[in-house]
């Protein structure tokens, strides 16, 4: 435990010294150091700009999330169960998850206008796909004896499905979740960046036109650590919930 | 073939000696009766017209190669496949779906990997809807009975494949039921695990007073423990022969094995099968 805490440390302290020296070096001028990002990143933090922005980036990207966690479980086990339901609902997610999905944000606009609706609709194209066929193949795979003894032990087929298909799917369902969830970060982004500027992506925008470079790469900054952070719980959760899956199967 | 008659007809008749009102007697009780049952898997026929009696508190065995049957006939008298003909009945009621008179044990242990030892063993009751409190001292119970005595908040991943065995057997113990059905349960364990698995299932027999349906491709496995022995031949599935190994039951675990009508019995049923195996 404190030789991974200890690793952890040593990657980060390699990683942000790697940065500080290609910023002194400097790579490239629009490319500032690690001390000097820092210290931007201090300093919005302290006047609220960073809380201000994160109160309009958050909106979005918790509800998109929300959405594509929820629902993107539901309908991924619904395909995973029913042949019928693969068949409708299948071909949308894999055009989805294939879409290039920046050039879409014009006719999401003209759809949806320019508010937090498409806003939410680009971080839920970007995280859902995954999420759904994730669950879908892992639900699909559930081993046939566990659902076989599900049936002979008595259990009714909501039984079946919430105390053994679902915990036993649930490793590729969670990894589904972190999959979808960093997609769901990039996707707020990226709506803040092709929409309308706001909150995170309003602050990139403004710094990079004033060449405050140190302040935009605080920004990112800010963001990639709170989506790393926001994993980390839902890794923690899952190892709450589901303690023997996390060393593999009885099979095995 | 001739052999295999003779063994069979002198353990019958020193059953009938000891036993007047055996199953083979006049009053005959069953705990399971499957009748004319035949399965067709699309154009594959699985069994044909197959019917055996499992004699109450008994432990009968299906044997066979690989490939003739075994399991599905299990699966159909555990109520989990449905005959294309035919009916079994369970206690002189038609079968038509998985019922709380019958458990089952599988081969690959069908253990729920995120779930502790108690509460998997738990589990048949859980589906049962048995509060919580009630069902986990019924199940501490098993465990401690086929010894896995403070294994309790292990998980499946930590043990062995024989403890992770014993813990389906104590799963299909606590529910209780008359008949418990065993998928070839000992063949993912190792040979020793398995000497010692055989050995309880005697004892097992003896005490519980329960029906058990063994199916096994192992030949002197199912000599070892069986009551009766019932031979399936494939393609499609029958019951080429019943034998009814008797004599040798009292003579203790440590002499069994090399007593002479077990031998007898185990080359007599290799005789018959031997022309099955490619």
């Amino acid at each position: 435990m404190n030789r991974s805490l200890l690793l952890k440390l040593l990657s980060a302290a390699i990683v942000f010294g790697a940065w500080e020296i290609a910023g002194r070096v400097p790579v490239s001028y629009a490319f500032p150091t690690f001390l000097d990002s820092m210290t931007a990143l201090f300093a919005m933090s302290i006047d609220g700009t960073l809380l201000r922005a994160y109160g309009e980036t958050l909106r979005p990207l918790v509800a998109g999330i929300a959405i594509s966690a929820l629902l993107g479980i539901v309908i991924g086990l619904w395909i995973g169960l029913s042949e019928f339901c693969d068949w409708l609902f299948s071909p949308i997610f894999i055009v989805m998850q294939a879409a290039p999905l920046a050039a879409l944000i014009p006719l999401l606009v003209m759809a949806y206008g320019i508010g937090l609706t498409s806003k939410v609709f680009v971080v839920c194209i970007m995280a859902m796909p995954v999420i759904v066929l994730n669950t879908a193949s892992a639900v699909r795979n559930t081993p046939s004896s566990l659902k076989e003894m599900g049936r002979s032990f008595l259990g009714s087929d909501f039984d079946i499905v919430t105390r053994i298909i679902l915990p036993s799917a649930s490793p590729i369902i969670f990894s589904g979740l972190r999959l979808g969830i960093s997609a769901g970060f990039i996707g707020a982004i990226l709506a803040e960046l092709k929409i309308t500027p706001t909150g995170v992506g309003d602050i990139i925008t403004y710094s990079r036109s004033i060449a405050d470079y140190p302040s935009m790469y605080a920004a990112i900054f800010s963001i990639i650590l709170l989506a790393v952070l926001f994993l980390n719980l839902l890794e923690r959760l899952e190892g709450q919930l589901f303690a023997g899956n996390n060393r593999g199967y009885v099979s095995d | 073939m001739q052999e295999t008659t003779v063994a069979m007809s002198r353990t019958e008749s020193a059953r009938r000696d000891a036993d007047p009102s055996g199953p083979q007697g006049a009053a005959v009780d069953n705990a399971v009766s499957v009748r004319c049952v035949s399965k067709t898997f699309g154009s594959v026929e699985a069994l044909k017209n197959l019917s055996l009696d499992f004699p109450r508190g008994e432990l009968t065995s299906l044997l066979g190669p690989s490939g003739c049957g075994k399991t599905t006939l299990l699966k159909i008298i555990a109520g989990l496949l449905e005959p294309s003909s035919g009916r079994v009945e369970v206690g002189g009621e038609a079968v038509t779906g998985p019922g709380p008179d019958r458990a089952f044990v599988f081969q690959d242990f069908a253990l729920l990997p995120w779930a502790s030892v108690l509460r998997n063993v738990a589990f048949g009751l859980e589906l049962r809807g048995m509060a919580k409190s009630e069902r986990e001292a019924i199940a501490e119970k098993h465990i401690c009975e086929v010894g896995l005595a403070g294994f309790e908040h292990s998980y499946p991943h930590q043990l062995s494949g024989g403890m992770r065995q014993r813990v389906g057997l104590a799963r299909a113990l606590a529910v209780d039921a008359d008949v418990l059905l065993m998928d070839e349960p000992f063949s993912a364990v190792d040979e020793q695990t398995r000497r010692k698995f055989q050995e309880d299932l005697l004892d097992l027999v003896r005490n519980e007073r329960k029906t058990f349906i063994f199916v096994t491709h192992s030949i002197e496995e199912a000599v070892y423990v069986s009551d009766q022995i019932a031979i399936l031949l494939p393609r499609p599935s029958r019951v080429s022969e019943i034998i009814r190994p008797s004599g040798f039951r009292d003579k203790g675990a440590d002499n069994l094995r090399r007593d002479p009508e077990y031998l007898d019995i185990v080359d007599s049923i290799w005789a018959s099968l031997r022309s099955y195996v490619e």
